[in-house]
């Protein structure tokens, strides 16, 4: 993969990069774990290295497609707050009421979506802010309703986050199922092809004739009800629902870095679901070995910071390179400079 | 709308500055960077008609005391967003700035200058790495920044364990907290309100000489910039300085009103960056006035206090922060898209610019329309 890397670098795509990394890091794991006499690949280790993709995934394939759209959602942590408390408070203990509850956190969440989307897309107000905007209305209402934790989930639905089926927990192969139906929506789609379009040049799609904004409302509706789920997941998990849980995993910033590790522009109209999984996996591997090597948590984020930084510089560099050369003086920079970034890359 | 441009970018050349400084002033005033001081005056008639005594001069200079660190943070951050990136670094560098005073300089008079210096030196440096990972790396400045934001206030944490640490000398506090006594109609001028007039005079000066000017075109069109000559990475990082610095200068000042915590510093980068916005200056860059970012902090703290006066629990704070933002930002995007499309479809008769342009001043054309 290295020597065709070197030969030909315009085969490898950032997606390409994306699982090399992961895998450098696996390898990584593997022998820092080994070191601290521990087994990496027995099953209940991977079974939380899955479980530690799934929530973030969530929200990362949601944050994927308001990223490939050129907008941003910020507001997902308070989604999943306010979905995780909806779920809980529904459905108090009864497992009659599960169905109810899934409808109604979903269903706010889509409607807190459809509301970005409106503004962003008809406002004309950036995603940054519109977002920034909702997710301080949502955490002024959670603040004043809910002093604490609040709700029960019943038995049946906790189950959701304790089942395993081998070592994959049902929580990983839901997210997976979305994010298969979102990479359909993406390739197989018109709204999906529109959505690249859009975010691409908003312009040039306009005068292709694409109406420019549904893709854009359609894609902060998913992210919403994307983070919605990632609520319920964290509700099973607990079995309260918290009005803070999403804030203290930091998830806004958290997933757009891992979008970005994952490969997607973060202006817009490049990049895929897949990346994104594989970014997500990276930062999971990265938090389990930290946590089996029992670092100190805010040492942790030192690491994360670091490594999210270098990682994507070193896409920049690759991406910066694969542009078609205009000019003699770029072209002769792309040739000099194309080993040594091959090199960095692998 | 253009006279945005016309002001500080352009000169007085263009249409828009006809009808004399009464008149220019009118036209600037119509503008999202203008209409934020509106905004502002509206809000302190409001604020002193729910509560009078805060009309006096003597507490109306300790509010602007009291605002000055987040109009300082909020110019900084100004720099960096005109130039079409982000800062998110801005609240870890008050932190890490906030507890370097308190371990460092401690109850010794004396260090109170060498660690100032220390103060500057990493504000510096942190700007240094932004701005060089942002243009020489070409990571977005939105994950750069938010990875420096992660690495700083978490080594910041583990270094003190995330509890409150240290104490600087009262001299020390005297920056943020003191102020010049027995001043005969305001009572006393705090030094932060000192501070901020010296470093608001220093960045209106700074955004009109060559490197204001090229840092808007910069945030504006990169591209062209970069084809007539201009190192656009030397900008851009210079601007990242500025915005360090500012956090910087803002952290110094915060001591002497919070005390050393690591907590200190939290959010303020969106607290920042929502004041910028108020202020009219446009997210993605080019587009804004320096004095507006100040002028944006000032609205918030004034909406803030008119909700304290006014009775409202203090957790719906944040909801009306949130539609504020979100609806100054709509108003502000109306009004910018007409004075773009406008110059974006400027015709090339004269006769028709002039009509283009009044009616552009009367009625700001639907940005919806084309």
């Amino acid at each position: 993969m290295n020597a065709l890397a070197r030969l030909r670098p315009t085969r490898l795509t950032s997606t390409g990069i994306v699982y090399l990394v992961l895998v450098l890091v696996l390898v990584l794991g593997a022998i820092i774990t080994a070191a601290a006499g521990r087994n990496f690949f027995s099953a209940g280790n991977i079974s939380a290295i899955l479980t530690g993709t799934s929530i973030l995934g969530f929200i990362a394939i949601g944050q994927t497609l308001v990223i490939l759209a050129g907008s941003l959602d910020l507001s997902v942590p308070y989604v999943a707050s306010l979905a995780s408390l909806l779920g809980g408070v529904t459905m108090a203990g009864q497992t009659g009421n599960i169905p109810l509850a899934v409808v109604t956190a979903l269903g706010v969440a889509a409607l807190i979506g459809l509301v970005n989307g409106l503004v962003v897309a008809y406002l004309h107000v950036h995603g940054f802010i519109a977002t920034l905007g909702m997710g301080l209305i949502l955490a002024g209402y959670l603040g004043t309703n809910y002093k604490g934790s609040a709700g029960s989930a019943p038995r049946d639905f906790r189950l959701i986050g304790a089942l395993n089926i081998g070592p994959v927990p049902l929580s990983t192969i839901i997210m997976l199922g979305c994010a298969v139906l979102v990479i359909l929506l993406l390739r197989r789609t018109r709204i999906g092809h529109h959505l690249y379009a859009v975010g691409g040049s908003k312009d040039v799609a306009r005068l292709s004739g694409v109406r420019t904004q549904p893709p854009v409302v359609l894609a902060h509706v998913l992210c919403s009800v994307l983070a919605g789920m990632a609520g319920l997941l964290l509700l099973a998990r607990l079995s309260v629902g918290s009005p803070t849980i999403g804030t203290q995993g930091g998830y806004d910033l958290m997933s757009i870095a891992a979008v970005v590790l994952g490969g997607t522009v973060l202006a817009g109209g490049k990049g895929n679901i897949l990346g994104t999984l594989g970014g997500v996996a990276i930062f999971a591997v990265m938090d389990n070995v930290m946590g089996v090597m029992q670092l100190n948590a805010f040492l942790q984020d030192v690491v994360r910071g670091l490594v999210i930084v270098v990682a994507v510089a070193v896409y920049a560099r690759r991406n910066a390179d694969l542009r078609p050369a205009r000019f003699e003086r770029s072209r002769a920079a792309r040739h000099t400079s194309a080993p040594t970034t091959a090199g960095g890359a692998a | 709308m253009s006279t945005a441009e016309a002001t500080t970018t352009r000169g007085a050349t263009l249409p828009m500055s006809e009808g004399g400084t009464a008149g220019q002033i009118g036209r600037a005033l119509r503008t999202p960077g203008g209409a934020v001081f509106v905004l502002v005056a509206v809000l302190l008639v409001c604020v002193i008609a729910a509560n009078p005594n805060f009309g006096e001069p003597g507490s109306l200079i300790r509010f602007i005391g009291r605002t000055a660190p987040i109009a300082i943070a909020a110019m900084g951050q100004y720099f960096v967003i005109v130039s079409g990136e982000f800062d998110l670094s801005m609240g870890s560098v008050v932190t890490m700035q906030v507890v370097l005073a308190g371990n460092f300089i401690g109850q010794d008079e004396s260090r109170v200058l060498p660690v100032m210096v220390l103060m500057v030196v990493l504000g510096t440096l942190v700007g240094v790495v932004n701005g060089l990972a942002t243009t020489l790396l070409k990571v977005p400045s939105f994950i750069v920044t938010l990875g420096t934001m992660l690495a700083l206030s978490g080594l910041v944490l583990y270094l003190t364990g995330g509890a409150a640490t240290g104490n600087p000398i009262d001299s020390f506090r005297q920056i943020g907290r003191g102020g010049i006594e027995g001043v005969p109609v305001l009572e006393v001028i705090p030094y932060p309100a000192i501070i901020l007039l010296v470093l608001a005079v220093a960045a209106v000066w700074l955004m009109r000489r060559p490197f204001g000017r090229t840092l808007v075109a910069v945030g504006d069109n990169p591209q062209a910039v970069h084809l007539s000559g201009s190192a656009t990475w030397w900008l851009k990082t210079r601007a990242f300085i500025l915005s360090s610095l500012a956090a910087t200068v803002a952290g110094i000042i915060l001591v002497g009103y919070a005390g050393v915590h690591p907590s200190v510093g939290q959010g303020y980068e969106f607290t920042a960056i929502t004041a910028v916005v108020v202020g009219g200056v446009v997210l993605g860059g080019g587009r804004g006035w320096v004095l507006s970012a100040a002028a944006g902090a000032f609205a918030l703290e004034l909406l803030f206090t008119l909700l304290n006066f006014v009775g409202v629990a203090s957790t719906w704070r944040d909801t009306v922060q949130g539609v504020i933002i979100i609806v100054a930002v709509a108003i502000g995007a109306r009004a910018w898209q007409g004075g773009r499309r406008r110059r974006s479809a400027e015709p090339t008769t004269p006769g028709a610019e002039q009509r283009h342009t009044e009616s552009a001043t009367t009625t700001p054309p639907d940005p919806g329309t084309t």
